[in-house]
């Protein structure tokens, strides 16, 4: 028996403290994360797993616990944790290109020659199929596009894990299902473990082979874990009337919408 | 499918389409498709071009009628009578002070240009230091926010008190005036970098100095031109007055010696030099600042 998990989240707890006021963000997170394995977080707005996915980051302070990527406990952000955030966050002042150029060189300055650099960073843009705009800037390509760039700039660093913070929440539903189609090939062929958090329930049972589901906060924790049993390669056509993705959407929404349903407090 | 948009301005689209017209065939003119080309960016021109002349032509008209009677302000014609020979040859050199106006400019601008050089540097990195640090925005600020409505001139005796001559007195009030907006947009500019990209630097562990050449500083660059653009148009006012205290060459101090030779429409004249150099030099800096900027700001 394997004495830990890969990514291995333990008894996590986040506490913010502005001023004296303190507020218990995470409270008593355990999860275990397996080599290669995709896993969705899910939950309402508030609920932290943007918080905890900054953590696994290393972008915000732990307050007790862990988080123990491949027997090295998370301290600090680097790019062994590559984030695809939200918004994008290209450098508008550099093109694509170069915002995938600046990782590689960040990472591998040392390690490879400047022509393999260069190959590199083509050769993962050409993952996300934007070799056609490599020369643009941000601000001249579409969202989808930014999110592809984003998501090269991150497999570029060759991660132990891929961070995924709602990265097609702000994309229309035919870009959002384009990418996701792509995520799922990626990830097919690199194998990569992947932590993404969405508030899409059909997005996290295409693409998880697990769903976490969040309590509602403060003070949240992991409520339930879904295992979406599908075989991959998975197409949506082919599997959105399966009983095993039927039977675990049901789950989820149960979940959230029976379970933990949302309360908003009065003022 | 989508809806013809109309403002509330415009009357709602009807209701019913009318039943179109019978149309008639009319024989057009032919006419040769450059021509109105150029007859519509004529137009195009002339409606940029004329607004302005028409304009300065009503003020120079009512300065005319009102400083007609000869006493005060000279007139427009009598400007020109007087000082043709300073309006048409900015280039003369009869040695000493006596110069054209081009030589005087120069001068000033030599003086601000060395003097605003100063500024920039000293208040671009004192304001990524203020911005980038809460202790010494802190400690720092409230000096900076005393010391800048300290009006220029005010600064002119103590600098020739410390500094003894004149030149560097002036360099120095060119340097203390232009270097506030600088350091305080600088530092707005640093404290408002997205989280999103410092969380790119941190992720990919920036050290310090690649975080200050790839992110801090192109983040901060439109900051940093707009407070540019505030210091050079406040260093040439700086200039101009402390120039009229220190004498030598210079706009300033041939503004002051000809009011004493009581030779106001040759002051007149630099007036209109004056407002010309600070109006190129602010378009100036605006255009280095597009030019650097360059995508920056484009999100």
């Amino acid at each position: 028996m394997p004495s830990r998990a890969y990514l291995s989240i333990e008894n996590l707890g986040v506490t913010f403290s502005p001023g004296a006021k303190a507020s218990e963000v995470l409270r008593g997170v355990d999860l275990a994360v397996g080599r290669g394995e995709f896993i969705s977080i899910i939950g309402h707005s508030g609920c932290g797993k943007s918080t905890l996915l900054n953590v696994v980051a290393g972008l915000l302070p732990v307050s007790m616990g862990a988080v123990i990527l491949d027997n090295q406990a998370v301290e600090a952000p680097g790019p062994d944790r590559a984030v695809v955030f939200q918004n994008h966050s290209l450098l508008p002042w550099l093109s694509v290109y170069e915002n995938v150029r600046l990782a590689v060189d960040k990472v591998f300055g040392r390690s490879r020659s400047r022509a393999d650099r260069h190959d590199w960073t083509l050769e993962n843009l050409a993952l996300v199929q934007m070799t056609h705009a490599k020369d643009k800037k941000p601000a001249e390509i579409s969202g989808g596009m930014k999110q592809r760039v984003g998501l090269a700039r991150a497999l570029a660093m060759e991660p132990k894990v891929l961070l995924l913070d709602e990265p097609f929440g702000a994309l229309d539903a035919l870009t959002r299902a384009n990418l996701q189609d792509s995520v799922m090939e990626i990830h097919g062929k690199l194998k990569n473990t992947v932590m993404m958090i969405t508030h899409d329930v059909d997005e996290a049972v295409l693409l998880s082979d697990r769903i976490v589901m969040m309590t509602n906060g403060p003070a949240a924790s992991v409520g339930d874990i879904v295992t979406v049993d599908l075989p991959r390669p998975r197409r949506r056509i082919e599997v959105d009337a399966t009983e095993a993705y039927v039977s675990a959407r049901h789950s989820v929404i149960e979940f959230l919408y029976a379970r933990h349903a949302s309360f908003r407090p009065a003022a | 499918m989508s809806l013809p948009a109309w403002s509330h301005d415009q009357d709602p689209p009807p209701l019913v389409t009318p039943a179109p017209a019978p149309a008639a065939v009319l024989a057009l003119p032919v006419r040769r498709p450059g021509l109105a080309a150029v007859a519509a960016r004529a137009r195009g021109v002339a409606g940029v071009v004329l607004p302005p002349v028409i304009a300065l032509a009503a003020v120079l008209a009512v300065w005319q009628v009102l400083s007609s009677d000869g006493t005060g302000l000279p007139a427009p014609t009598t400007i020109w009578q007087d000082s043709r020979d300073l309006i048409l040859d900015p280039f003369f050199d009869r040695g000493g002070v006596d110069k054209g106006l081009f030589w005087h400019a120069l001068t000033s601008l030599q003086r601000v240009a060395i003097g605003f050089s100063f500024s920039a540097v000293v208040g671009v990195a004192l304001g990524v230091l203020v911005g980038s640090s809460r202790f010494a925005h802190r400690a720092l600020d409230p000096i900076f926010q005393v010391l800048r409505t300290v009006p220029p001139l005010a600064w002119l005796p103590i600098s020739l008190a410390a500094l003894h001559e004149a030149n560097p007195s002036a360099l120095f009030v060119i340097f203390i005036t232009a270097i506030w907006p600088i350091i305080i947009n600088t530092a707005v500019g640093v404290r408002n970098i997205p989280q999103d990209y410092v969380n790119v630097g941190r992720v990919l562990r920036l050290s310090p100095p690649e975080y200050f050449v790839t992110i801090l500083l192109p983040a901060a660059t439109p900051y940093i031109f707009t407070g540019l653009r505030i210091g050079v148009g406040m260093s040439w006012l700086a200039i101009v007055a402390s120039e009229m205290l220190l004498g030598g060459v210079g706009v300033g101090f041939f503004i002051w010696d000809q009011y004493n030779s009581s030779r106001i429409s040759d002051i007149v004249v630099a007036l209109v030099w004056v407002g010309l150099v600070g109006f190129a030099l602010d378009r100036l800096v605006a255009l280095v600042g597009r030019i650097v900027s360059r995508g920056a700001a484009a999100e």
